[in-house]
């Protein structure tokens, strides 16, 4: 079963933890919030995913499995 | 605040051992904390409630149950407050809560983002070469923080921000004032007051000219300022916010890492010969030297539980990022240097919502100034014992104040 991943960007701060963690899923947009590119991911290492929550700093990350 | 009981507390901040600059508390002022959640002495007569698990830091700094204010009575002060006026205070973003600190920081998060540092690798590269360049002119011995630690980061910052580099000995001594917790109130004020003064006649001279120009205070003067979403004085204090913390953290961590990474010739050939070594070898260094040694002080808004402790509404509380950063239970053999431990759990950028904006750009330029200086001067040597430099006991960031190496 594939993960869910969401972020909310009313309380990201744009750290860029997420982005630096995992890259194939998390980016930044122009203004430098979350955008989340594959809420579905495929392929990714499940370890990075909960990383990338566990490390933001704004606790703006969910993933559901 | 006069405590009988206060007076029997360890005092806060805590210094390395004499023999060691590493190691952020002595053994003895470690045995005297009672807990995970305890209570220190400040230099200023009251206590605080000091918190130094990782777990309970990240819950503690990620809470809106504290604020960082410090103009709020009873907020954990290292030395008192300057005479403060609201004009001094204006933009300082650090020390913001909740929507009013939201709206500053995410003014600038874009300039910070991870693309944009990665977009600016080569003009920090360039950097950190003329400075290599410089320092092999003038000749061994050198003081590697006067060459190179505090120039790097000096110059990469004064780029972005639109700052004249000419001006660094203006700068540079004044944020040192600003820092040392031991400096007089009336030299914090003077300090502040000069550096407020000379931002201010930088930033209007951008605003007044046809073009504010492509750097980051430029484009603020553009973007907010003539569109009324930001006024003068909170783009002082944003500037002056973002000119200290980018050169005094990086220059620091420069310095305190070249010192560690020559006594372990192993992690030095590592850096110079694998690319791939080097992003782990600085989150490692990172993690062990947390160089915000004072920790980051808050006060309670609200009743709050920490640690299985009852923080109370009013209470000062003061997170311990370099005893977090050596939590066991998140770290194993905490106390030890080991460049290939996943470190990136560290604390040292801090935690919650003012986590360090600069991140990307400090992990960028310590990774090209350490690996670029171990391949231009692989026979770096310290040319001082390390136990006799002098250091930055008393400041908000740590680190040594000068590093003579020959090579």
């Amino acid at each position: 079963m594939s993960a869910h991943v969401e972020a909310d960007r009313d309380v990201c701060i744009g750290a860029g933890n997420c982005v630096m963690t995992l890259a194939a899923v998390f980016d930044q947009d122009d203004e430098g919030l979350v955008v989340v590119t594959q809420p579905n991911p495929d392929g990714v290492d499940p370890e990075l995913l909960d990383r990338a929550a566990v490390m933001c700093p704004a606790a703006a990350i969910t993933v559901k499995t | 605040m006069a405590d009988v009981l206060a007076d029997r507390l360890p005092l806060f901040p805590f210094r390395s051992p004499d023999d060691d600059p590493f190691t952020p508390v002595t053994g003895a002022d470690l045995r005297r904390l009672d807990g995970p959640v305890t209570r220190v002495r400040l230099p200023t007569g009251g206590w605080t409630w000091l918190v130094t698990r990782h777990a309970d830091v990240k819950q503690m700094l990620r809470s809106d149950a504290f604020s960082a204010d410090m103009t709020r009575p009873g907020f954990p002060l290292l030395r008192p407050a300057p005479p403060q006026t609201p004009q001094n205070r204006r933009g300082g973003f650090i020390r913001m809560d909740g929507e009013e600190h939201r709206r500053l920081r995410m003014m600038l998060t874009a300039e910070f983002m991870v693309a944009n540092i990665r977009r600016i690798e080569p003009l920090i590269t360039g950097v950190v070469d003329d400075a290599l360049d410089q320092l092999e002119a003038a000749g061994r011995p050198a003081d590697l923080v006067a060459r190179f630690a505090l120039p790097v980061p000096s110059l990469v910052i004064c780029h972005l921000l639109g700052v004249p580099y000419a001006d660094h000995e203006f700068f540079q001594k004044r944020s040192a004032v600003l820092l040392d917790q031991g400096a007089e109130p009336t030299a914090v004020r003077d300090a502040a007051t000069g550096l407020r003064t000379y931002l201010g006649t930088l930033i209007e001279t951008k605003r007044t000219s046809g073009r504010p120009g492509d750097d980051l205070l430029g484009r603020l003067v553009s973007d907010r300022v003539r569109t009324g979403e930001l006024e003068i004085g909170e783009l002082i204090g944003m500037a002056l916010l973002l000119l200290i913390a980018g050169h005094e953290t990086t220059a620091n961590m420069i310095g305190l890492s070249v010192v560690l990474l020559l006594q372990r010739p192993e992690v030095w050939r590592r850096l110079r010969d694998d690319d791939a070594a080097a992003d782990g070898v600085v989150e490692e260094l990172l993690r062990y030297l947390t160089i915000v040694r004072t920790g980051l002080p808050r006060q309670a808004i609200r009743d709050v539980q920490v640690g299985g402790r009852l923080i109370r509404a009013g209470e000062p509380v003061t997170a311990l990022l370099s005893l977090a950063n050596r939590d066991e239970e998140v770290f194993a053999d905490a106390d030890e240097f080991d460049p290939y431990r996943q470190a990136h759990q560290h604390l040292a950028f801090g935690f919650g919502v003012h986590q360090c904006i600069g991140q990307p750009l400090a992990r960028a330029e310590l990774r090209i100034a350490l690996t670029r200086l171990a391949r231009r001067l692989p026979g770096l040597t310290l040319a001082a014992d390390p136990a006799t430099l002098p250091r930055r006991d008393m400041s908000i960031v740590y680190g040594l104040a000068e590093l003579p190496v020959t090579w």
